[in-house]
């Protein structure tokens, strides 16, 4: 009996040994399973976060020359000889809130030093990149609309604003 | 194809790493099937023997012992400090501001619990310098340093986990600036920081998970290792002294020798 099984199965697998691979597989393939369902489950599907577009209001409210920072919603309104236009102010470096200084002419993060131009441009370090532009337009209502969540070229005829 | 993995397998168990990591070797003997229970903390949580030495009271306890103090410090005014604070935003604010002002004893427990925190991590780095710099970490200590430097790791995340509850702009900005640190990781940094806060900012979501990581995950964590920790120390000879160190012994024997032969 015992050689009759050993010769119908020859070098193949033993009852046995089929039976430990059948459970180990099927043990690997459920703990692939509940590794890929638990990262499912850390990783949120709805966001209650506020809307990446803001609405600025009235583009009259930003004399010309002017920066105007957003502080609940992380961006300037910038209205320059060019037209209006949108930066993004959280800094490139680890995402401190930057802050106009009217006196320097320039963008400062009180974090770590990092400074930028009027237009975002990296003036010094340790920012990697400079602040990035957000699209603007004007709604029906003639309220200017920032979409925080699209980067648009920085100094480019279609990233301003122009009434 | 079986076989082959058992061969695998009996090379790895012979590998440094693994020799490092457990301690009983491996066969079918009556004494080794004993040595696996023996030399398991899990199985045999205390150790057959201790040295006199490792009980005697003195000012540092090693600095480990010092260690364990802040973290017991820690657990005992944590709870408490659980039993009034709510991990929601904005409630969490009002809540740390309750314990400060309104709670009997509140700024007192709270103050000892992040002044303990404070000790916690110093004395953490005091106690790897100190095991550094004697050369504690070497044959048979080198898998205690491994998990030293795990309890290292495990003691500067509760302290950046817990320093976002009070919800404070010290607090916001911080986890701001270090969850964006964590963006930094090359390929799946920006995955980490979504999972880390549970969104894209620190929100509601980052408190609540933060919350969490520092009250229970991390915590019982930390009790993990410092488990198998202590019971490495007796069970890897003691705790370390340089003039019982087999190498130094040896040193000593060959110095008295050498003595002899010149004369």
């Amino acid at each position: 009996m015992a050689e009759e099984e050993k010769g119908a199965l020859g070098d193949e697998l033993s009852r046995r040994q089929f039976f430990t691979k059948l459970g180990l597989g099927s043990l690997s393939i459920a703990a692939v399973g509940t590794a890929a369902f638990s990262y499912q489950y850390l990783e949120p599907n709805v966001l209650y976060e506020p809307s990446p577009v803001v609405n600025a209001g009235k583009p009259d409210r930003y004399p010309l020359d002017s920066v105007t920072l957003d502080v609940n919603n992380g961006i300037y309104i910038i209205h320059s000889e060019e037209g209006y236009f949108s930066l993004s102010a959280v800094c490139t470096h680890l995402g401190c809130l930057t802050a106009w200084k009217q006196e320097l002419g320039i963008i400062a993060c009180p974090c770590h030093g990092s400074k930028f131009g009027q237009n975002g441009k990296k003036i010094e370090g340790p920012a990697p990149k400079a602040l990035p532009w957000k699209r603007v337009w004007l709604n029906d209502d003639g309220d200017l609309l920032v979409d925080r969540s699209t980067d648009v070229p920085a100094l480019v005829r279609d990233s301003f604003v122009r009434i | 194809m079986a076989k082959t993995v058992d061969q695998y397998f009996d090379e790895l168990q012979q590998t440094r790493v693994w020799r490092s990591i457990f301690r009983s070797g491996t066969g079918s003997s009556t004494l080794k099937r004993a040595l696996a229970i023996q030399q398991n903390v899990f199985l045999h949580l205390f150790s057959t023997k201790v040295r006199t030495r490792m009980l005697s009271f003195s000012a540092t306890w090693y600095l480990g012992t010092l260690t364990l103090g802040t973290f017991l410090i820690l657990v005992a005014t944590g709870i408490p400090l659980m039993l009034y604070y709510h991990p929601s935003a904005p409630q969490a604010y009002a809540d740390t501001k309750d314990l400060q002002f309104v709670v009997s004893s509140g700024m007192f427990l709270r103050n000892l619990h992040r002044w303990s925190a404070h000790a916690m991590v110093f004395l953490v780095f005091a106690h790897m310098f100190k095991v550094f710099y004697r050369g504690a970490y070497r044959a048979p200590r080198e898998f205690n340093w491994v998990i030293g430097v795990v309890l290292l790791l495990i003691t500067l995340l509760l302290s950046y986990t817990g320093y976002l509850l009070p919800w404070d702009q010290l607090a916001y900005w911080a986890i701001t600036v270090g969850s964006n640190i964590a963006s930094a990781v090359p390929l799946v940094g920006e995955k980490i920081h979504f999972l880390l806060l549970g969104g894209n900012t620190v929100n509601a979501n980052a408190l609540l998970r933060f919350y969490v990581l520092h009250c229970m995950i991390l915590p019982l964590t930390a009790i993990f290792f410092v488990a198998i920790h202590f019971w490495r120390i007796r069970k890897d000879g003691g705790l370390y002294s340089h003039a019982s160190e087999p190498a130094t012994l040896r040193g000593a024997a060959q110095d008295a020798a050498a003595a002899k032969g010149v004369q």
